[in-house]
């Protein structure tokens, strides 16, 4: 679209990316979806170029993470509220692709059974109601996007209803996260309680633990990333996401020019938890296992340091911090396995006291925006 | 949602009378904010004591008075923000104001500014009246929102207008107060409200800011209604047509500049010291 | 009272007959238990002397046969009490087998009901309910018309009905029905629910209809009595959580509420609290032995002060430079908490440590018979009520509590004045910081000390605080308690686990009705956008 006068460009650029952007975009995928998945499968393992399959499964794992970071991100940075529940959404999509998982292992578990073995386990003879119709892959996707979503839509109803905001928004995000952790440790639950779902041996018919499969996955994956990065790229630089940022900068004189606010903040909510769910669904037969423990509280603010790390209020500083945090964090836990904590307690102070803007801040104090 | 360009769809369908659209102000009768017998009190203290006032469509109405005298808690019953103990507010002829939540008021026809300015200061001087443009603003509409010609058209009017086109890609937050003040007035004028209710409009301005805010005032008369609430009472007299003193809650005195000013008792409560 | 016993006991001193003590002496098992039982309800206090000296294996034979008691450097005679001069030779301890100790055993009980003590009395009373048997039904009907202390009568009549319920007159076990159903115990339902039970033969153990209903009736009577106890118990026990929240949530009221720093380290601060006590404790046994089980005095201060610098060092280091923005400060202040959680396990290591409850502190007070107040627990009601009263003192009685208050209600104003408005935070924030180290004293009593203590009640202790009400140390209080009683309702019927859940939809319904929480501040502060 052009603009109408010379004094005055288009505010939203019909293009959300400019041409240099969309060719380090396209580099990217290039190396994501074809270089990796090649030297992985095509290289013999004992040549210098090769990829191990365990840098895949890091990289395949951290850029589920990334799709989180994502998320938060988009409420925490665009919008001004900070959630430390958002792993109860993760781990909601993780757990509701799981079912489907768990039901394509058939009779192959150790009791033999047509039910998961921690049902036979249980002494359970059917399945429970809500795990009907789980064995359809179709069906496992639409749990995958509703079951967070609605969670999200209706927490978030409440919530914003009421005006809780700021750090009251976030403890109360902290509880239910909590909460949920509880809820899906006890046996009774219906989801494997402590063990959660593990030993997967199918999907769509192909063997979890083939090389072929999990490039697949690897590739899905990157798809996934990508196309989350264009949609916040449309949602931030369109008007929404300029009323977005007002709402984080003054929310009440959003709500004077005649906005409901509560319908912005719900909106923008609701589509991280969807964004942190199906991240989950692409988590689990990738690492192979989901428990509770991916509800706890801790696991959830950890997402936020991904985010400032990298720079938040920015869509390429999540990316950034998830791979930095991650990645140091998978080469610490085997080299110094007791340092880790120190270096992470160290990494949210620094990043607070030093660095609000993140590593893209720092960037750009280096090189002043053309 | 409410904009001028369908306002008043009834008009005058015939000499029997008119077809009340709710949620569009009714302005036939010519008076557009009729206050009568408010009274607003807090723990015994009566901020407001049976205020009574009619403000007719078009016109360009200053209210003074000394602190205390009601002037906020007046433009917090017709927001909506307070809600009076007893008395009526109407807006035009059918909206009660006594019923409404605040934003069902902001979208009737009513803007206001407070006494600080907000703008949103990471935002630019264009996003900011982006923002205010009176359009659909529901969510769905507001993700595929594109300007249109129309749009920008009156968005470069606002600008020019408020006198900040060398500033308009400029973050709000860099503006001079003077500036940030001119950019709320115009975020308002970007509603479209058929009623600006202003609140120490020039607070902060250097003379010459305040002389052009005094023009632009003047300008916005007859297309809107504005009610401004001032302590500068060279900017009143430089703009006022009429004049309304407040003193202790209620209309002390109303009229022309010359006629106020002249008043006994105004003199005695507010210019005299 | 004590005026008719010690007549009793003058009346009857010269009632043990020497043939009775010889046969006591001799080998014959069941003439033992024959004198014992005539002692038990000879209605003798020297009879009781006696037994209790063979209980206590100090009655003996002389050489000359004579039967003594051994007292200290003296040897009494045991026929008259009065000392031997010059003490015979060749004593033997007389010796007992089981079934002889068993008889001895209830007999003292029986013989101990007409003691001046009370509490020897209801003691015995308790005992006999178990083990008396038909002979000693006159003592006790007996005891009970002497008897003047409803308890104890309430013990005497149960121990008849325990015998009575198997009599063979219906009468009896009619009467015996009745008399149960005043007891307080599970253990008396159990019984009672035997006789309504069948025999092998498939017949009802009680044949009679009547005696039937009234056991019935009397069952009913232990189960609303036993309900009273558990409905007690609970309400107990929710205060107890309620006062651990209180000690854990007033340290945020004064951080959180006060100063609007949101301390996600707050449970690290509990944490070292428990470990001061740890180490106070450590320090005891070690220096002073014999006076280690007063350790906790010294372990109260010791925690106070350790959380407290720790707290005073982030709030100069890290908090200060955060002020006016919350999320941010979150997000530092669990990093220290990481840091906390991590020092301390390299320097204790990763395990629990043995926080031991001093010895006046363990055991219980037994309020019904399903109902025991651990003293722990009941000591922890009464320091969070003290620390409550000082904390409320301190802030409005003191001038740094004048200085806290100014300075969180308007703080340029408070600098104008001259208050130092930076120190006053960094003493506030080691006061809050302190309180929370009690709260781990308190905490190092009743579970156990790890590195990880502080996390399981970070989230419950800001839901306290938000559902109090920022700011107000009244909120807290009542709220702590509050969801301290509710929880654990909530579990008894609906398992910890919904239990915490049900908890969290009620605060999150309840801040739908009111968002600022139980006590609403008023002012312009909460009006703001």
């Amino acid at each position: 679209m052009t603009a109408p006068t010379d004094t005055l460009p288009h505010p939203a650029p019909a293009m959300l990316y400019r041409a240099r952007g969309w060719s380090v975009l396209a580099a990217l995928c290039a190396v994501f979806m074809v270089v990796i998945p090649l030297l992985n499968l095509a290289v013999p393992a004992d040549s210098i170029l090769s990829v191990s399959d365990y840098t895949v499964a890091l990289v395949g794992k951290i850029m589920c993470y990334a799709m989180v970071a994502l998320a938060l991100d988009l409420i925490w940075g665009y919008t001004g509220i900070l959630s430390l529940g958002h792993g109860v959404f993760f781990a909601l999509g993780g757990y509701a692709f799981g079912m489907y998982l768990m039901r394509m292992i058939g009779d192959a578990g150790q009791y033999h059974s047509h039910l998961p073995d921690f049902m036979v386990f249980l002494d359970w003879k059917e399945l429970p109601w809500y795990w009907l119709g789980t064995d359809s892959f179709v069906y496992a996707l639409l749990l995958v996007v509703l079951v967070p979503g609605l969670l999200a839509l209706v927490f978030g109803y409440f919530a914003f209803r009421s005006r809780i905001k700021g750090v009251y928004f976030s403890i109360i995000t902290q509880a239910l996260t909590f909460a949920f952790m509880l809820l899906f440790f006890r046996n009774e639950t219906g989801f494997g309680g402590n063990n959660g779902f593990t030993d997967f041996k199918r999907i769509l018919g192909f063997p979890v633990a083939a090389p072929e499969t999990r490039i697949g996955l690897f590739v899905i994956t990157a798809m996934a990333l990508v196309a989350m990065l264009l949609l916040c790229r449309y949602v931030v630089t369109s008007k929404l996401g300029r009323v977005l940022t007002a709402i984080r900068d003054a929310e009440s004189r959003v709500m004077f020019l005649g906005y409901s606010t509560l319908h912005f903040k719900l909106f923008v909510w609701t589509l991280s938890a969807v964004m942190c769910g199906i991240a989950g669904a692409l988590y689990v037969p990738q690492v192979g296992i989901i428990n509770p423990s991916e509800m706890s509280p801790a696991n959830s603010i950890e997402i936020a340091v991904w985010v400032a790390v990298g720079g938040r209020g920015t869509l390429i500083g999540p990316l950034l911090g998830a791979g930095l945090v991650n990645g140091l964090k998978s080469w610490f836990t085997v080299a110094f396995p007791e340092y880790w904590l120190y270096f992470l307690g160290a990494l949210f102070i620094a990043v607070t006291l030093l660095l609000p803007q993140g590593v893209i801040g720092l960037l750009r104090r280096w090189k002043p925006r053309p | 949602m409410t904009t001028t360009g369908k306002a008043m769809p009834d008009g005058d369908m015939s000499g029997l009378g008119h077809v009340l659209d709710p949620g569009v102000v009714d302005v036939s009768h010519g008076v557009i904010l009729y206050l009568e017998d408010i009274t607003v009190s807090f723990d015994g203290f009566k901020a407001l004591d049976r205020l009574s006032l009619t403000i007719e469509t078009g016109e360009l109405r200053c209210i003074i008075g000394p602190n205390g005298a009601g002037k906020t808690t007046m433009m917090d019953v017709i927001t909506g923000k307070t809600r009076p103990d007893q008395g009526q507010a109407w807006f035009g002829q059918t909206l009660d104001l006594t019923e409404l939540t605040e934003n069902e008021i902001t979208h009737a026809g009513i803007g206001r500014k407070f006494q600080k300015p907000t703008v949103f200061e990471n935002h630019s001087v264009f996003e900011n009246l982006e923002l205010a443009l009176a359009t659909d603003k529901r969510v769905w509409r507001t993700l595929f929102a594109r300007l249109n010609t129309e749009q920008h058209d009156r968005i470069q009017e606002i600008i020019d207008l408020i006198n900040l086109a060398d500033q308009i890609h400029i973050p709000a937050g860099r503006l001079s107060h003077g500036q940030k003040q001119w950019l709320e007035i115009g975020m308002l004028l970007a509603q479209q409200p058929k009623l600006l209710l202003l609140d120490e409009p020039v607070a902060g301005m250097t003379d010459a800011e305040t002389e052009r805010t005094a023009e632009l005032f003047v300008q916005l008369a007859g297309r809107h209604t504005l009610v401004v609430v001032e302590h500068d009472m060279d900017f009143v007299s430089a703009i006022a047509r009429t004049v309304t003193v407040l003193h202790e809650g209620h209309v002390l005195a109303e009229g022309t500049m010359d006629k106020v000013q002249n008043d006994a008792r105004v003199i005695e409560v507010y210019l005299g010291r | 009272m004590l005026a008719t016993i010690l007549v009793f006991a003058m009346a009857t001193t010269q009632a043990v007959e020497p043939a009775a003590l010889t046969a006591l002496a001799g080998d014959d098992s069941d003439a033992k238990i024959q004198v014992i039982h005539q002692l038990a309800i000879s209605d003798d206090v020297s009879a009781l002397q006696v037994l209790e000296a063979l209980a206590a294996g100090t009655l003996a034979v002389a050489g000359d046969g004579r039967v003594v008691i051994q007292q200290d450097s003296n040897i009494l005679d045991a026929a008259t009490l009065l000392p031997l001069t010059p003490a015979p030779d060749g004593i033997n301890a007389i010796a007992l087998n089981n079934r002889v100790r068993r008889a001895l055993d209830s007999a003292l009980s029986a013989l101990r009901l007409i003691s001046p003590d009370r509490r020897v009395r209801l003691a015995a009373a308790e005992d006999l309910q178990n083990r008396a048997h038909e002979g000693f039904l006159p003592l006790l009907i007996k005891a009970n018309d002497k008897e003047t202390d409803p308890d104890i009568k309430i013990a005497l009549r149960l121990a008849q009905g325990n015998i009575l319920l198997t009599s063979n007159d219906p009468s009896a076990r009619l009467s015996a029905a009745q008399m149960l159903g005043e007891s307080p115990r599970a253990e008396t339902k159990t019984l009672l629910l035997t006789r309504l039970g069948k025999d092998d033969t498939g017949s009802p153990v009680e044949p009679d209809a009547e005696v039937r209903a009234a056991i019935q009736k009397s069952i009913a009577h232990i189960d609303s009595r036993l309900a009273m106890g558990e409905l007690v118990g609970r309400i107990f026990s929710g205060v107890s959580l309620g006062s651990i929240l209180i000690l854990i949530a007033l340290g945020l009221a004064i951080t959180y509420g006060l100063m609007g720093v949101i301390n996600m380290a707050h449970g690290e601060l509990l944490m070292i609290g428990a470990y001061a006590t740890f180490g106070v404790q450590i320090l005891f046994q070690s220096v002073l032995p014999g006076m280690a089980d007063w350790y906790l005095v010294a372990a109260v201060p010791a925690a106070f002060i350790a959380a407290a610098v720790v707290g005073m060092a982030l709030e100069r280091g890290i908090i200060r430079h955060l002020y006016g923005r919350p999320l941010e400060t979150l997000l530092a202040t669990w990093g220290i908490s990481l840091i906390l959680i991590q020092t301390v396990r390299s320097l204790f290591g990763a395990q629990n440590v043995e926080v031991a409850n001093p010895s006046w502190m363990s055991g219980g007070l037994t309020v019904m018979s399903n109902l025991v107040l651990p003293y722990n627990r009941l000591v922890i009601i009464g320091f969070a009520v003290a620390v409550v009263v000082m904390v409320w003192a301190l802030l409005t009685r003191t001038r740094l509590g004048l200085y806290i208050r100014a300075t969180t209600q308007n703080r340029a104003m408070a600098s104008c004045m001259g208050v130092p408005t930076g120190h006053i935070d960094m003493w506030a924030f080691g006061l809050g910081s302190g309180i929370a180290g009690l709260g781990g004293c308190a905490l190092s009593q009743i579970g156990n000390v790890g590195p990880e203590l502080g996390q399981g009640y970070i989230i419950d202790s800001f839901l306290v605080v938000v559902l109090g009400g920022v700011g107000q140390l009244a909120g807290t209080i009542v709220a702590g308690l509050g969801l301290g009683v509710v929880n654990k309702f909530l579990e008894s019927f609906a398992g910890a686990v919904l239990a915490k859940i049900a908890v969290l939809v009620f605060i999150i319904v309840f801040i739908q009705k009111r968002p600022q929480g139980l006590f609403a501040m008023k002012g312009r502060a909460t009006e703001s956008p």
